[in-house]
């Protein structure tokens, strides 16, 4: 009797998994011609798809747009992204809107296979239908590009995609957007763009063993690609929390000046992603963050900056005295400001995020590597200070600076200076 | 690789590796040797010339960084040589041997685009990685004050980017 009871539930086991497990392929279709989707639809999917920042991640040159390729080096191996463009064989070009739709949603390819979340469709679940349906029209009607990237460089176990079932069970609800009666539409609107399509956690929150975001430490920043991506949350550790118009100037000029400016992935979210976004939706997205960073007015913030900056000029330490002179030197031609009137062109270090973050790589990288336009604001550029500092000096100088935050020393800086070195 | 660029208003296009140092295309491949070699390693201002506007200095700046941006040097910074940096230098004799005088005034005028009327404290914060051994950095920083009385901050090298909230924003 108890054997035929196990056996039942063996049985029963096997078919619940299966079909957790199991997604049908749907049908290929012949690949719509561009003239098939309304321009206006095309136009708003453009927009949708600035705000995603599809291109930057399947994107790896700019002669073969949405081709894919991009590596993405994870824990558990190397991704590279697929091409999205609508070539039949190498693109989605035979794939229906459904199948578009399953994808962005619930994060399986048209075949039937699961896809694995450096993908977010944990966000882009949250979309609307509407949405979704004009991003399609979007994708559909780019050029379809014959490329294919490399294939993933997976370990073991994680090569399995089947295995991406079990992962969905654990870490994946696959809602869609709910609105905060309690908030205004702008808010609203902005954190849809924020918690949907924009993706903003993935890069400013941690994630766990899983690679999945940790629930309740969202926006509490995290160090993706050898970039810190600072917290966005109250936990951030900047003197001048950001402002929605301060925030709104930095999404849309790539540079403030309380905070200092886009680099890494932001550069490309802010110059190739949000440009295609109109002001609405960028002041809504500022709105939103401004909520979560608990920022008062940007008198009060000005004032704040003002009295941080002043106090950081006015630092007499012996123990920071050699990183001082190497600032004198070498930076303070470009980054001294005057407190009362800070420039975001001047960007002031006492403030920046990469001295607040509480990990060095930003600050390290950008001393050693410098900023190429058009990172960062447009215009302006900085070399790199690699052959000139050593290790000592640049080890000085992060001190001094760290100091100057008012933040507690960052640890193990002679082995974050070597690992910048590398990057 | 092929790097295009604009020269004191003018194009150029140099076949060069991607690390090549700005101040070697500006002193060897286009000739201009207002231009001093100084340091080598970003720590001594001779070098100093303008990218957009704003002074960088050339000797650690990489052609690769510099491909379709707008470089301008001391023979650009004023077509007659008068800017009013170049009149105050002139006025406060402040060169002694003049080699370091070409960074210095390149990083006056960015000194002056952002601190129109600079304070003594100002000056010698944003002027110290500019160094000058003949010491002459007290009348440096009095034709820098005379400059002042007279500079137009509109004048050659202003900025090309935008100051986030001071001006108005285009997504062009």
């Amino acid at each position: 009797m108890i054997k035929k009871i196990l056996s039942g539930l063996i049985v029963i086991a096997v078919v619940v998994a299966f079909l957790i497990v199991w997604k049908p392929a749907i049908d290929e279709i012949d690949r719509p011609s561009a003239d098939s989707f309304n321009q206006e639809q095309i136009a708003k999917g453009k927009v949708l798809a600035g705000l995603g920042n599809c291109a930057s991640c399947h994107t790896s040159d700019p002669s073969k747009p949405l081709a894919g390729g991009v590596d993405f080096p994870t824990p558990f191996g190397t991704l590279y992204s697929t091409n999205i463009s609508p070539h039949p064989e190498q693109g989605i070009g035979t794939w229906s809107e459904e199948a578009f739709l399953r994808a962005m949603r619930e994060g399986v390819s048209r075949d039937g296979s699961h896809l694995y979340p450096a993908f977010p469709y944990t966000h882009f679940t949250k979309v609307t239908d509407e949405d979704l349906s004009a991003l399609y029209a979007y994708v559909m009607s780019r050029e379809a590009v014959d490329h294919q990237g490399p294939k993933n460089q997976l370990d073991f176990p994680f090569n399995l995609r089947m295995l991406q079932a079990g992962w969905k069970t654990l870490f994946f609800d696959g809602d869609r957007f709910q609105a905060d009666d309690s908030k205004g539409d702008a808010w609203n609107r902005g954190a849809y763009i924020a918690e949907g399509l924009g993706h903003c956690t993935a890069c400013h929150s941690p994630r766990n063993a899983f690679g999945a975001e940790i629930a309740d430490e969202t926006y509490n920043g995290a160090v993706v690609d050898n970039w810190y991506a600072p917290a966005l949350n109250t936990t951030h550790a900047a003197p001048v929390p950001w402002t929605e118009d301060e925030l709104f100037q930095y999404l849309r000029a790539g540079g403030s000046k309380w905070h200092g400016i886009a680099a890494g992935s932001m550069a490309s979210v802010v110059h190739k992603g949000l440009i295609e976004a109109p002001d609405d939706d960028i002041r809504a997205l500022a709105m939103y963050f401004q909520d979560l960073t608990g920022a008062e007015d940007n008198a009060k913030a000005a004032e704040v900056a003002a009295g941080h900056v002043s106090q950081a000029q006015g630092m007499a330490d012996p123990a920071t005295r050699t990183g001082e002179e190497i600032f004198s030197a070498a930076c303070a031609s470009c980054h001294y400001n005057a407190p009362s009137s800070l420039k975001a062109a001047r960007p002031d270090l006492s403030l920046n995020s990469a001295v607040t973050a509480p990990d060095p790589v930003n600050l390290l990288r950008i001393t050693l590597h410098g900023i190429d336009e058009p990172t960062g604001l447009r215009g302006l550029a900085m070399p790199g200070f690699g052959p000139g500092l050593s290790d000592a000096d640049l080890i000085a100088l992060a001190r001094y600076l760290r100091q100057s935050s008012g933040q507690p020393p960052w640890k193990n800086l002679e082995q974050h200076v070597q690992d910048a070195r590398q990057l | 690789m092929t790097i295009q660029f604009q020269l004191n208003g003018e194009a150029m296009s140099l076949d060069v590796p991607e690390d090549t140092p700005l101040l070697w295309a500006i002193r060897d491949h286009a000739g201009l040797t207002g231009t001093k070699f100084g340091c080598g390693i970003g720590m001594c201002g001779a070098c100093t010339v303008h990218l957009n506007g704003r002074a960088t200095r050339s000797c650690i700046t990489t052609m690769g960084s510099v491909s379709g941006q707008q470089i301008t040097t001391i023979e650009g910074l004023d077509q007659d040589g008068e800017h009013p940096l170049q009149q105050a230098w002139v006025d406060a004799q402040a060169p002694q041997c003049g080699y370091c005088q070409s960074g210095q005034i390149m990083q006056a005028a960015t000194l002056l685009q952002d601190f129109p009327k600079p304070t003594d404290e100002q000056i010698n914060q944003v002027m110290s990685g500019n160094l000058c051994r003949c010491m002459a950095y007290v009348r440096i920083r009095k034709a820098i004050h005379l400059a002042a009385g007279s500079s137009d901050s509109s004048s050659a090298g202003s900025p090309q980017f935008y100051e986030p909230g001071q001006e108005e924003m285009s997504n062009a």
